[in-house]
């Protein structure tokens, strides 16, 4: 049935129509016929106020990766709309489903520099997988349907409706669309025939196979078939940081992270390997080390929904272009059981030496003088919640020492800024994952630098009552830049000390309760008090500023050229 | 691998902004574009873009893969010069007088360009063909003074018996139906 409505409404029925329950935003002048809308419609449609654009984004990323659902935002035009770019970027890097609606001027005003006008699509092509401009209240429900459709379809990314004066206020008859069949885009490609006989044939006749797990696990819902496979052929697997949780941590055949700062198994195991099935992941530069000394004797299958990624990084033997879980499902018949106990044992001897001569260390909490160290108190806090709560991250020292030390139960539990590398992303990413699955316990790890980027969050979480863990690893210095600094810049501190407030006081100007966890001997009490709050908290942890993580494959190296401590590379047997 | 000239051909919707989603993946890169044609090609509502760049096959594989990504591109192609019969168009303005006194006829025949306008003032000379062609023939008319000169981007059109973007245009339109 078809209804005459104006522009606003289009709007707002088409997102409710494509799912949408709930959406983060900014008003401003131009997107104000939305708003006046949403007011009619916030029984069924809940928006959430965030402080900053940049904060409402995050939001919705968070959203989208602890639901899988797209995660929506809007904004105003001109600066409302340029405070999405950074959000945009991270969830294109990341693989995210995002659609973000931003006003813009009256269409006889655009390109004459109006106020508050900014030319948005051209800013925000880079940045996004799909961008529109709309000018009349009739198109608006189409590129709704196809915004949500690219969004959430093929390689999940953000896509931006830039919405003109003309077409929010304008009218036009309004009835629910269907996902459009656009023919220029295949969001469900068939791999070349053979690809998927050819990839069992490497696995049944390797004799040192290694699975390289990414988000494109999580993202096609295939955790459960990754699972069988590694189980029936006894295939070791590792995890890029993205793709952490899509198999539990305890399970047999889970072999820990690669990457810079990843396992000492998976890494040196990476180049001794016969055949490397690597599935929706990118080899991004921090898994693979220097490019020509990168998985010397394997051949190597990728599997990817996006072409793009065929031998751009790698060159692959074998191109597998799809959907991970449909290759899985078709690779699990043709594989044959087997017998891989010696070299699933062989990562066992890495990580021994992980654990004496890297995890001890990081795991003791106490430094010298009663401060703490970041690892130790990840492990802790992660046990308190019996490893079931769905860790944030914001980036830097606490990601690295939150991603190595947090184990995982259950699936979709990691949300971190992997490829953009966002300081600010943990707070509000915390915030939209714990309004997307309000029934898990939501923990954040998050430096000081990092939740002073956009700690006007704790403004949300005040107003709308949302209950996140907040673990501030607190070293008073940009720990990630230090490290760096110690290691490769003769220890000059160049702009990386801070004088921090005093956060407890802070969250407690924002009603958040909070505590000072000054001295490690106070640390399993002050714990256990976080974790019986009913609702939000703040934990500022006193962190020694020294910390630092390894194991570590410094820039340029090969996968295998491993830091143990800042002075000694390991040497495998 | 030696870098060369390389031809891209891409086939897009009729939308705007592809011109700056397909220069984008380029400009990323730093890659100079060394010519670029667009037109409305023989398939209804379709567009293509054929462009020219100087670098290794390595990087404007992953170039073609990245245009392609986008979601109003239909196909890119690479291709190398012994794939497609390709033609360019320049046009020469010289002084009229000039023409007058010189050995025109000469030139004309040789090079088999056209005389598109006698003016009092000034001559137009057109002429199609490979770049080398089309500068052989400015060197020769260099003497009598050009007063402007331009040279079109590169158009070009497969060697191959198969029309890939047809296929793979068919085979959608078979998917949509399967869908329906
Ligand atoms: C927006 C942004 N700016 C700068 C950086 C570079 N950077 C990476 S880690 C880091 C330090 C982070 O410090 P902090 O948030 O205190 O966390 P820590 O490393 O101490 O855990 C910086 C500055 C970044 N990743 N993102």
């Amino acid at each position: 049935m078809k209804e005459l409505l104006t522009g606003s409404e289009i709007l707002i029925r088409s997102l409710i129509d494509n799912g949408t329950q709930c959406l983060f935003g900014y008003p401003g002048g131009q997107i104000m016929p939305v708003y006046d809308k949403l007011y009619d419609y916030s029984d069924r449609l809940r928006h959430y106020l965030a402080r900053h654009e940049q904060g409402a984004i995050h939001a919705a990323e968070g959203y989208a990766r602890a639901t899988g659902r797209t995660g929506v935002v809007t904004a105003t035009s001109g600066p409302g709309a340029m405070n999405l770019l950074t959000g945009l970027a991270d969830a294109l890097m990341d693989s995210t489903p995002v659609v973000a609606v931003t006003g813009q001027v009256g269409s006889s005003m655009l390109g004459k520099d109006a106020f508050q006008e900014s030319d948005v699509i051209s800013s925000v092509l880079p940045v996004t997988k799909w961008a529109v401009q709309v000018r009349r209240a009739e198109d608006i429900a189409p590129a709704v349907a196809r915004a949500f459709y690219i969004a959430n379809s093929g390689r999940p990314g953000p896509v931006v409706i830039d919405l003109a004066r003309d077409a929010q206020v304008g009218t036009a008859e309004y009835e629910k669309l269907e996902a459009p069949f656009i023919r220029s885009y295949d969001s469900d490609p068939h791999p070349a025939e053979g690809a998927l006989e050819e990839t069992a044939r490497l696995l049944n006749e390797a004799e040192r196979p290694l699975i390289l797990a990414g988000h494109g696990i999580s993202i096609s819902g295939a955790q459960d078939v990754l699972a069988a496979i590694v189980g029936k052929g006894e295939i070791p697997v590792a995890c890029t940081m993205l793709g952490l949780s899509c198999i539990p941590s305890g399970h047999p055949q889970y072999v820990g992270m690669l990457g810079m700062h990843g396992n000492l198994g998976p890494n040196i195991n990476t180049n001794r390997a016969d055949v490397i099935v690597a599935v929706g992941m990118r080899f991004d530069d921090r898994v693979t080390g220097d490019l020509t000394k990168y998985a010397p004797d394997a051949r190597i299958v990728h599997i990817d929904i996006d072409a793009s990624e065929f031998d751009k990084m790698v060159k692959a033997d074998v191109h597998v272009h799809c959907d991970a879980r449909k290759a899985l499902e078709a690779i699990l018949p043709m594989l044959d059981e087997a017998d891989r106990r010696e070299w699933r044992e062989s990562f066992d001897r890495h990580r021994e030496v992980e654990e004496e001569r890297v995890m001890a260390r990081e795991l003791a909490v106490a430094a010298p003088g009663g401060k703490m160290l970041m690892g130790g108190v990840v492990r802790k806090v992660c046990e308190a919640f019996d490893d079931n709560a769905v860790i944030v991250t914001d980036v830097g020292q606490n990601q690295m020492f939150a991603v190595k030390y947090s184990r995982f139960n259950l699936p979709d539990s990691l949300i971190s800024s992997g490829g953009l590398g966002t300081m600010g992303y943990g707070l509000p990413a915390a915030i939209g994952a714990k309004i997307g699955v309000p029934h898990r316990d939501v923990v954040l790890f998050v430096g000081d630098g990092g939740l002073q980027m956009t700690i006007e969050e704790l403004g949300m979480i005040m107003e709308y009552g949302i209950d996140v863990k907040i673990v501030l690893l607190n070293n008073n210095f940009l720990g990630n830049v230090r490290q760096w600094q110690h290691l490769f810049f003769n220890g000059r501190f160049s702009s990386t000390p801070m004088t921090n407030p005093d956060f407890k006081m802070l969250a407690a100007a924002y009603g958040i309760a909070g505590a000072d966890v000054a001295d490690a001997s106070a640390l399993d009490a002050a714990i256990a008090e976080m974790r019986k709050c009913p609702g939000a908290y703040l934990l500022n942890v006193n962190i020694d500023e020294t910390d630092m993580v390894f194991p570590m494959t410094p820039g340029g190296n090969g996968v295998d050229e491993i830091l143990l401590d800042e002075s000694q590379y390991y040497k495998p047997r | 691998m030696e870098p060369q000239l390389y031809t891209i051909a891409v086939y897009t919707e009729n939308r705007v902004s592809l011109l700056h989603q397909i220069s984008m993946v380029f400009s990323r890169r730093c890659l100079n574009i060394d010519s670029m044609t667009v037109s409305a090609c023989s398939i209804e509502g379709v567009h293509k873009f054929t462009i020219t760049c100087f670098s290794t096959r390595t990087m404007l594989e992953h170039v073609v893969r990245q245009i392609e990504k986008r979601i109003d591109v239909i196909k890119a192609f690479l291709f190398t010069d012994e794939e497609i019969v390709y033609q360019e168009v320049a046009l020469y303005k010289v002084p009229t007088a000039s023409v007058v006194y010189t050995e025109i006829e000469d030139i004309v025949r040789g090079s088999g360009a056209r005389v598109l306008e006698i003016h009092p003032n000034y001559t137009v000379f057109e002429k199609t063909g490979h770049t080398d062609e089309i500068m052989e023939l400015f060197e020769r008319l260099k003497p009598l003074g050009i007063k402007q000169f331009v040279r079109s981007g590169r158009i070009a059109v497969t060697r191959s018996s198969r029309e890939m973007v047809d296929e793979y245009l068919l085979s959608r339109e078979a998917r949509s139906l399967m869908q329906n």
